[in-house]
């Protein structure tokens, strides 16, 4: 039989005294700890029948006799030793952060948030401040932008997204069109799919989406890098070489947004007034040549304004939260994740915002 | 208590009986170990035996393979060829599962980094071990346990709800050895404990393993490159150079050899300022 930690119990004059058997080690305890809290108050704890002790053993003695003001004896020198170094008190040794009322917290939580919420606008527009004033510095020391670093974000993030976007408004353009034809019949005025189709691909949905997808893949990608150079410090390294990360990183990756924006928005617009275009050659009988007769007529010139007045600075948001989040990254891998989350959260929900206040602006200088 | 978790028990207890380390004179017996990345040879036929209840201190000059030695001990790392034996048992044949738990359990690691899980508070981190090998412990003492441990290693109160990155360096490497002193090893390995720590920090630290070491009765594989470290900490030191141990033995045994590297590294400049600082602390 191994030699389990086990006691004996008899009744003294003080309460019960309690005599241990076996081994009183982690691997041994058993149920040990739950019998013992089950007895009534205990007088005497006689080590000296142990095999050997641990420091779980030794500390299942100092709680019962800290618990009962229980008495030990017969601890061999070892043991003594093992009870020594857990004799002080170590009540104040924390294991949990403080727990407070579930309303408590809850309240708290909403504070904490909605508090984080205002910091985290307020970082964006810091970022985007200092990110101006690098560039200023940068024009005025006559450096020269690093054309190369953004070009080569072109590929990453234009030309790579090419197909994934056109491949979207396509089929979020005929889906328009087939949902606006359905509705349109009622009145007999089928025709009119190609005044929906063509005037919200261009003045909203293909920049909308675009601006979706950009930063769902690159401003993802932006705060993933940044955040990880962050974590292996390379940009601390950069800043002691004296060269400016907001240079050498952000504005690139800002700029490249910037610039692709607008050629990505018009070539989704156009993909999806293609798609419309499908839709109602096939479903309305309206032939290809029909089609681009009728958007002509259609679509006033201010559309394609507003939208290549929106698209750079959708461009600024996406890439400036991208890299401001990305900067935001301390301590570990786990924040990476949640800032790049967050980057992506954010930029989708500003560029929303801010395509609403453009919409109120636009029709509020008649370019309706 | 039901007759399945009376059965459960009695499977633990036997399991647990299949490492008996106190019947061991030595802990580690390594003979003939090779160990070799491509054409490098980094182990040539070295044997190494660790006592049980020494310290032991591994010096060698840098890529001597003093953290591949450790690692083929542990089993991080396979070697080429070669016999390492702890408590008796051999770690690369051990066909089951359960033994090589058991022996597992016999064993803290720290890592010279700290290793600590980064998501996971340092009670947290303490409670891994004691969560993977004895589940069914309940809460209250696992709590328990994570704060003596936290205490014992000499961190402060406030330091089991604080996060790695919380921390400072050297309260991440006592955080880091707490976690390895969780199951009450018998045998622990320190790859570097004091690197990276200021003097006061590291002598502080030799101090804490020293005093763990005897109040735990623990045998300890330390790898160092601090010489106060060895003077302060080890009953015995092994000396890596050319491929093997070349010499194993206390620091005047060390001394009295004639080997060019043992004499450069202990009579070189801060060879010769540990000696005397360690006389110094002696006779105070």
């Amino acid at each position: 039989m191994v030699a389990r930690a086990d006691f004996e119990q008899s009744e003294g004059a003080g309460g019960t005294d309690i005599r241990f058997t076996g081994r009183l080690t982690l691997a041994r305890l058993g149920d040990l700890p739950t019998r013992l809290d089950a007895l009534g108050p205990i007088a005497t704890l006689d080590l000296s029948a142990l095999e050997r002790i641990d420091t779980v053993g030794a500390w299942i003695v100092t709680r019962t006799v800290k618990e009962h003001g229980a008495k030990v004896i017969g601890a061999s020198p070892e043991a003594q030793r093992l009870l020594d170094a857990l004799a002080s008190d170590k009540s104040e040794y924390r294991v949990h952060r403080d727990r407070r009322p579930p309303l408590t917290r809850m309240l708290e939580q909403v504070g904490t948030a909605s508090v984080g919420v205002w910091n985290e606008l307020l970082g964006i527009v810091g970022f985007f401040g200092a990110m101006i004033m690098a560039l200023g510095t940068q024009l005025r020391a006559r450096r020269r932008l690093r054309w190369h670093a953004i070009v080569t974000r072109f590929q990453t993030v234009g030309l790579d997204a090419l197909p994934i976007i056109g491949l979207m408004t396509f089929l979020i353009g005929i889906v328009v069109a087939q949902q606006g034809a359905v509705q349109l019949r009622q009145f007999g005025l089928e025709v009119f799919t190609v005044n929906l189709v063509g005037r919200a691909s261009i003045r909203e949905l293909g920049l909308l989406m675009t601006a979706i997808m950009v930063a769902g893949r690159s401003g993802s990608a932006f705060a993933a890098q940044i955040g990880t150079m962050k974590l292996t410090e390379e940009i601390d390294a950069m800043r002691t070489i004296g060269v400016s990360p907001m240079e050498a990183i952000v504005l690139p990756r800002v700029a490249a947004a910037t610039i692709l924006m607008p050629l990505l928005g018009f070539y989704a617009s156009i993909c999806a007034i293609i798609g419309g275009g499908v839709f109602c050659w096939i479903g309305l009988d309206i032939p290809p040549v029909t089609y681009v007769q009728l958007l002509r007529d259609i679509i006033p010139m201010t559309d394609f304004w507003a939208m290549l007045i929106k698209a750079p600075v959708f461009g600024i948001l996406i890439g400036v939260t991208g890299c401001y989040e990305g900067m935001q990254v301390r301590q570990n891998a786990e924040e990476v994740g949640k800032r790049t989350t967050s980057a992506v959260v954010a930029a989708i929900f500003l560029v929303i915002v801010l395509d609403a206040m453009f919409a109120v602006f636009f029709s509020s200088i008649g370019w309706n | 208590m039901s007759d399945a978790l009376d059965d459960q028990v009695a499977e633990e207890l036997a399991a647990a009986d299949a490492v008996r380390p106190e019947e061991f004179e030595h802990a580690i017996c390594i003979r003939g170990l090779v160990n070799q990345f491509g054409d490098t040879i980094i182990h040539d036929h070295l044997d190494l035996d660790v006592r049980s209840g020494e310290i032991l201190g591994v010096v060698g000059g840098s890529g001597t393979g003093k953290s591949v030695l450790m690692r083929s001990i542990i089993g991080l790392q396979t070697p080429t060829s070669g016999e390492i034996e702890v408590y008796g048992k051999t770690l690369d044949t051990i066909s089951d599962e359960e033994e090589s738990r058991d022996l597992r359990r016999r064993w803290g690691v720290m890592f010279q980094g700290g290793a600590l899980f980064s998501t996971l508070s340092v009670a947290e981190n303490i409670q891994v071990p004691l969560r993977e090998f004895y589940p069914r412990t309940d809460q209250k003492l696992l709590d328990e346990i994570a704060a003596y441990k936290v205490a014992m290693v000499g961190l402060p109160p406030d330091a089991g709800p604080k996060y790695p990155a919380e921390l400072s360096g050297g309260m991440v490497k006592r955080a880091g050895l707490a976690r390895s002193l969780a199951l009450d090893p018998a045998l622990l390995f320190l790859d570097e404990p004091t690197a990276g720590l200021d003097p006061i920090g590291a002598a502080k630290f030799d101090e804490l393993i020293r005093e763990l070491a005897d109040t735990m009765g623990l045998t300890v594989f330390l790898i160092t490159h601090d010489l106060d470290s060895l003077y302060a900490t080890c009953d015995r030191v092994a000396v890596l150079a050319e491929k093997k141990v070349i010499a194993v033995g206390t620091i005047p045994e060390l001394l009295a050899t004639e080997h060019p590297w043992i004499q450069d590294y202990f009579n070189g400049p801060r060879g010769r300022a540990a000696a005397s600082g360690n006389q110094t602390a002696k006779r105070r």
